[in-house]
């Protein structure tokens, strides 16, 4: 496999659009979710996108494939939730390691196709680690400021299982994305470094945060660069942002940390914001438009969409980056 | 991945600054002048905030941190550490609480203990980048890369104190030779990245009149900026306070000598450090001559640099220092040396000028009522705005007693006249209890704040309180007491008052009670008012609001209502906990291979005791924070001399004790002796361990039963539910059991310290109260020296398991030492009944004469018993609750009345 920093030493690299925007398409209903094998489980299943993994996996490569088609050089794996803390509301936590080792095998062998047919631009997987649907820095209960629902330790290990499985299915990036509490992330950078140090091996890693609103700070109150020093103790491969915000609006953040970085700068915002029906309709013309405009002040080194997008957005940026020269990373 | 240098490069030649965050960033650059740490949420260096923190009022302290942040404070430093509270808890609970505070959590936050444990559960509840105070080489190489490995991963920066495994530097060459060695080893060996590591170098005092010290500023300094030119990108800090230690009292030259010192520090490369805005002049404001003055000290410019900025100070405008040899005092009007001399504890003057004022009054008795009253006010009020501290206090007592002793001749010849006291208050340690030094000190304060006490002494019978307070007319009762059993006998006395119809209030102290036990047990037990004061500063207050006719009726009605909701919140709290049988516990104990663990037979078995031994020896094994403790001084030692806000005070009484002890070894008024066995033993049924007193060699069993050559300890059980693998433990488990077929061993001791009671009277007769607590404390601590000089004595010698140990004192206090000596009464084996067993076995008291009282207290108070185990894994634990079933089973064993053994058990039976 050829070197991702050399990749992105030599141009803008292009992540994947969203997995849950295309997966909607498809209209699973219950029984398409439990397949044969999860027919008599006892919790409802539907809306587990991480099991389809398990259940419908040709649906799932058949994405992956469409994004490489449109030009993406990294996918994501299909394990947002895929921890024993999110999977805890399907009961489905003793499943947390083959969802991620199979999840990060399909990726795998969808990339190693294309790799297969394109040598000259090499296409990579990235591990995708949700934050888990606690926060380990804010009190769920507000008469109880004090309170935690997870603490940092339940998340390391968590955290851990999840990395381990998805290095062994052949991930070749780990992205702890969506990042709305620094401190769930430094969980989860506490445990990749862990597993660095145990299997002495490197792994490059790419951060993601999401700043929540217009206020300009993540959920748990951090300013765009109190969080960015709060994740730089790693050596990352890239730190930014996504999700919640369309290209726009994450525009200013992204300045904010661009020149106070020596890691390399990613984004994957939203198709704009969700309208009255909760849809995006930002169409791949418009995003691209905005996402030129972070081009042209040399902001960025990855460049891709979260929620609402899809591989016609994804084509239209991959299209653009390509006439653009990634921001220069120190050093 | 099969690559490798994915690290991010860096670039080597650029500087690079300290970034940290709160909810907002702080970022040093080349412009950063200097960086300003909070550090009033300090449990060690503010009375305030470990009251606060004690009493779980987190509101009010996080009010402080916000105090902190408001006033410019640009990080907060955050400190649990004291014995009294759960540091971790407390750490992790305020950390949690300040990230709800967007205002306060804004800036970063610095991490502060002593304690690992504490520091990484700080760094798991906080988002932002902080700072850690502090880790050093003190213990060596490896454990501080472990730690620097761990900090690295949690994503903080780090203080490194300027200490390795030989001390704490406190020179130029030492300094700057551990902060290059700390800086070599985490920066080649751990990776850590040089912007994030602070270097502490240690601030000192100077002008202490002390060669040595002389340089200590300039050292400073010189280190400081051989540090930042020669170690790139790290910071250095410091508390800038310690260097005018000397100086307390004269704030006009602590200022100055603030500013002198951060000029100079700041200009050579110090950019962060603790500093109390309220405490630091303007550089250009200072008058040059006292600029000049205070300069040639910190730079340690002349020979007599100290003695003329001592003598210069004086002329110090807001100057309030008191040289000893300055009788200035002496030319003022008669009222305000009577004042002085009570404010300040001086008594070489008091009879003269008590003599003058007894002159000019009408009565003698005016004298008292006028003169010594309104002089003792002052003392009160600077005592209640905490501006004086208990042993000055003291200290004013006995001026103001010897003072009242010249009178009372007088006083006595115009008869019929009698001091009008505010009150009249009873006190007494609780029967079956002997220790008096919180009482004694309780009833000191009182007495010099113009209340009559009535002092019935130690080991006081319920029948003898009560007929006294009657007889007496007394206003008030306060009890005190240091064993647990102490705790029933209040509970009792309080159900006596109740039936006996008393009104007065009742007050409870002494290191046993609580002010939980208190709501819970005592309160409930009587319809007037019950009131915990473990902090004598407080008795004052509370027992001017209890006595004051107008407002009493409002007070106590307050006070019963505090009590109920505190214990309706204590009742709530008590989290769920299950415990599991006894039966189930004993398959959890704690598991030694004794196919393989060691067992050393001891050089000598048998009994000895030890009564030729001088008191010099056990001087080295004092460990002097309890000391302080017992006069309400927090800290510890030998922090404790130069801290904020009581060293000066700790300094004096440190000095003082020390002249003590030359005097108790000089003329021998104290006299150790102690007794101590090593037997043969091994655990029988699961939890009693069977020791022999003769070696079992070619004695027939039986007739060795009945010339009682066999003994039982019985010991008891951890029967919480703890998660899997983590044993129920009992201290038998830490002999090998019989049926293992191998010998095991154990030991058993006391000491104890004769003639404190007789030394203490003799100060009392001279009416000097200070000097006859002083006389008991100083007796407790060598109790307990001696206790740890014996266990050393044994571990290398007597039984001589580890007779190639080398440790330090400071190793022994902190008990890093192989082996245990847990005592009966105390957390691991909490039945005071156990004594007997020891007695039994030593024939303690024919031996060395030190008796057991009713409720199994020892007498002399200062003593220690226990026993000795040597195994390497025997290690201390706390029983923690116990349930029906094992009080059952124990008394059974124990062949005593079921009802006896819950008596004795009491405060760990788990359905109270």
């Amino acid at each position: 496999m050829s070197n991702i920093y050399k990749a992105l030493q030599e141009r803008i690299l292009v992540l994947d659009g969203a997995m849950g925007t295309m997966l909607q398409a498809y209209k699973f209903t219950e029984e398409d979710f439990r397949g044969e094998r999860f027919k008599d489980y006892p919790s409802p299943l539907q809306g587990n996108n991480d099991l389809l993994t398990l259940t419908q996996p040709e649906a799932i490569k058949t994405i992956h494939g469409k994004y490489f088609e449109a030009g993406a050089d990294i996918i994501e794996t299909n394990t947002f939730s895929g921890t024993t803390i999110a999977m805890a509301d399907y009961q489905m936590e003793d499943l947390v390691y083959e969802l991620n080792y199979q999840s990060a095998k399909i990726a795998k062998e969808v990339a190693n196709e294309f790799t297969a047919k394109e040598p000259h631009k090499p296409r990579f997987v990235a591990g995708a680690i949700g934050p888990t649907n606690r926060t380990a820095s804010m009190s769920p209960d507000v008469n109880d400021p004090g309170y935690r629902a997870v603490t940092f330790d339940e998340l390391r290990i968590a955290y851990k299982q999840q990395i381990e499985a998805l290095l062994d299915g052949g991930a070749d990036i780990l992205l702890v994305e969506t990042v709305f509490d620094t401190l769930n992330a430094k969980a989860a950078l506490f445990a990749i470094e862990e597993v660095k140090d145990e299997r002495k091996i490197e792994v490059p890693v790419m951060l993601s945060g999401t700043i929540t609103d217009a206020s300009g700070r993540t959920l748990s109150g951090q300013t765009a660069e109190a969080f960015l020093i709060s994740v730089s103790h790693i050596p990352l491969l890239s730190v930014g942002f996504n999700c919640a915000l369309g290209a726009n609006l994450l525009q200013p953040h992204l300045e904010a940390i661009a020149n106070k970085t020596e890691f390399a700068v990613s984004a994957h915002p939203n198709a704009g914001l969700p309208n009255a029906f909760g849809e995006y309709d930002e169409t791949p013309e418009e995003m691209g438009e905005q996402i030129e405009e972070y081009l042209k002040k040399n902001l960025i080194n990855i460049i891709g969409g979260c929620c609402g997008t899809s591989p016609e957005h994804i084509k239209v940026i991959a299209n653009i980056a390509k006439n653009y020269k990634p921001r220069v990373v120190a050093g | 991945m099969s690559e490798t240098n994915n690290q991010q490069p860096t670039t080597n030649n650029q500087r690079r600054y300290m970034k940290l965050s709160g909810l907002e960033p702080l970022v040093l650059n080349e412009n950063t002048n200097f960086i300003n740490v909070g550090e009033r949420t300090n449990v060690a260096g503010s009375k305030k905030f470990l009251r606060l923190i004690k009493e779980e009022k987190f509101d009010e302290a996080l009010d402080i941190a916000r105090h902190q942040v408001d006033g410019g404070a640009q990080i907060v430093d955050v400190n649990m550490d004291d014995g009294l509270i759960d540091g971790k808890e407390a750490m992790v609970r305020f950390l949690n609480l300040i990230a709800a505070e967007p205002d306060i959590c804004r800036v970063p936050l610095m991490i502060d203990s002593s304690k690992w444990e504490i520091i990484e559960a700080g760094l798991q509840v906080v988002q932002g980048k902080c700072v850690v105070n502090s880790i050093s080489l003190k213990e060596g190489e490896e454990k501080f890369i472990w730690e620097a490995t761990q900090i690295k991963r949690y994503g903080a920066a780090v203080i490194v104190m300027a200490f390795d495994e030989v001390g704490q530097a406190d020179n130029y060459e030492r300094r700057i030779e551990i902060a290059k060695r700390s800086y070599d080893v985490l920066v080649n060996k751990v990776g850590f990245p040089s912007e994030d590591i602070i270097f502490d170098l240690n601030i000192f005092p100077v002008a202490t009149g002390m060669d040595e010290h002389r340089r200590n500023a300039i050292d400073f300094i010189e280190a400081t900026k051989w540090v930042r030119e020669n170690l790139p990108n790290v910071s250095v800090s410091g508390g800038v306070s310690n260097v005018s230690f000397s100086f307390r009292g004269n704030n006009g030259v602590r200022e100055a000598m603030h500013s002198v010192f951060l000029y100079y520090a700041i200009q050579n490369g110090m950019n962060m450090g603790i500093v109390n805005p309220a405490l630091l002049e303007v550089y250009d404001d200072i008058p040059k001559d006292l600029l000049e003055h205070v300069e040639d000290v910190i730079l340690d410019r002349r020979e007599d640099a100290t003695e003329r900025l001592l003598d210069f100070a004086e002329t110090v405008k807001g100057s309030k220092k008191e040289k000893t040899v300055d009788l200035s005092w002496r030319e003022k009007p008669l009222q305000d040396r009577i004042t002085h001399a009570l404010v300040k504890g001086i008594d070489a003057f008091i009879i003269e000028d008590v003599e003058e004022a007894r002159q000019q009054a009408a009565k003698p008795i005016e004298v008292i009522e006028g003169n010594l009253m309104i002089g003792m006010n002052v003392v009160g009020d600077l005592f209640g705005a905490g501006k004086m501290f208990l042993p000055q206090v003291v200290k004013s007592a006995r001026v103001m007693k010897k003072a009242v002793g010249y009178l009372n001749p007088f006083i006595e010849a115009e008869k019929g006249e009698e001091q009008q006291a505010l009150g009249k208050i009873l006190m007494a340690t609780v029967k079956g209890d002997v220790h008096d030094i919180g009482k004694n000190i309780v009833s000191v304060v009182l007495g010099c704040n113009n209340y009559e006490i009535v002092d019935l002494g130690v080991m006081v019978p319920p029948e003898k309180i009560i007929e006294a307070a009657k007889r007496e007319n007394v206003d008030a009762i306060g009890l005190s007491g240091l064993i647990t059993p102490s705790l029933d006998e209040m509970v009792y006395l309080a159900k006596e008052m109740e039936r006996q119809n008393f009104e007065l209030p009742l007050l409870i102290g002494g290191a046993t009670t609580s002010k939980a036990h208190t709501a819970v047990k005592i309160d409930t037990q009587y319809k007037n008012a019950v009131v915990h004061v473990n902090d004598a500063s407080r008795a004052v207050t509370v027992v001017g609001d209890l006595l004051n006719k107008n407002t009493k009726n409002e007070y106590v009605a307050k006070l019963k209502k505090d009590y109920d909701e505190f214990r309706t919140k204590f009742l709530k709290r008590g989290k769920e906990k299950s415990y599991i049988s006894i039966t189930e516990a004993r398959k959890r104990k704690y598991k030694i291979d004794w196919k393989t663990s060691e067992i050393v037979k001891p050089k000598e078995l048998g009994i000895q005791t030890l009564e030729q031994l001088s008191l010099k020896e056990l001087v080295p094994f004092i460990d002097w924070s309890p000391f302080f403790r017992s006069w309400d001084l927090h800290g510890k030692f030998p922090d404790i001399l130069t801290d904020e806000v009581v060293g000066e005070q700790a300094s004096i009484m440190y000095k003082e004790a020390q002249e003590m002890i030359d005097e108790i070894i000089a003329k021998q008024l104290l006299k150790p002796k102690a007794i101590f066995g090593l037997f043969e033993a091994n655990t029988i049924h699961e939890d009693d361990i069977e020791v022999s007193k003769k070696p079992n060699r070619n004695v027939v069993s039986s007739t060795a039963e009945k010339s009682g050559n066999k003994f039982i300890f019985r010991t008891l059980r951890q029967q919480l539910k703890k998660r899997e693998g983590i044993p129920n433990i009992a201290l038998a488990d830490f002999i090998a059991p019989k049926e293992t077929g191998k010998t095991d061993y154990m030991g058993a001791f006391c000491v104890g310290i004769f003639g404190a009671q007789e030394l203490a009277d003799g100060y009392r007769a001279k009416e000097d109260d200070y000097n006859g607590i002083m006389a008991q404390a100083i007796a407790d601590r060598f109790a307990e020296a001696f206790a740890e000089y014996l266990h050393k004595q044994i571990r290398t010698k007597h039984w001589g398991y580890a007779a190639d140990e080398t440790l330090t004192n400071n190793d022994l206090i902190k008990e890093n030492y192989k082996g245990i000596r847990p005592a009966p009464g105390y957390p691991a084996c909490p039945d005071h009944l156990e004594k007997e067993t020891i007695w039994e076995l030593l024939d303690v008291e024919k031996q060395i004469g030190v008796s057991l009282t009713e409720s199994l207290a020892m007498w002399p108070a200062a003593a220690v018993s226990g026993y000795y185990f040597a195994n390497k894994e025997a290690k201390y634990f706390g029983l923690g609750k116990i349930t029906d079933d094992q009080v059952t089973d124990y008394s059974t064993r124990k062949g005593i009345a079921k009802d006896k053994a819950r008596k004795w058990l009491h405060p760990n039976l788990a359905e109270e």
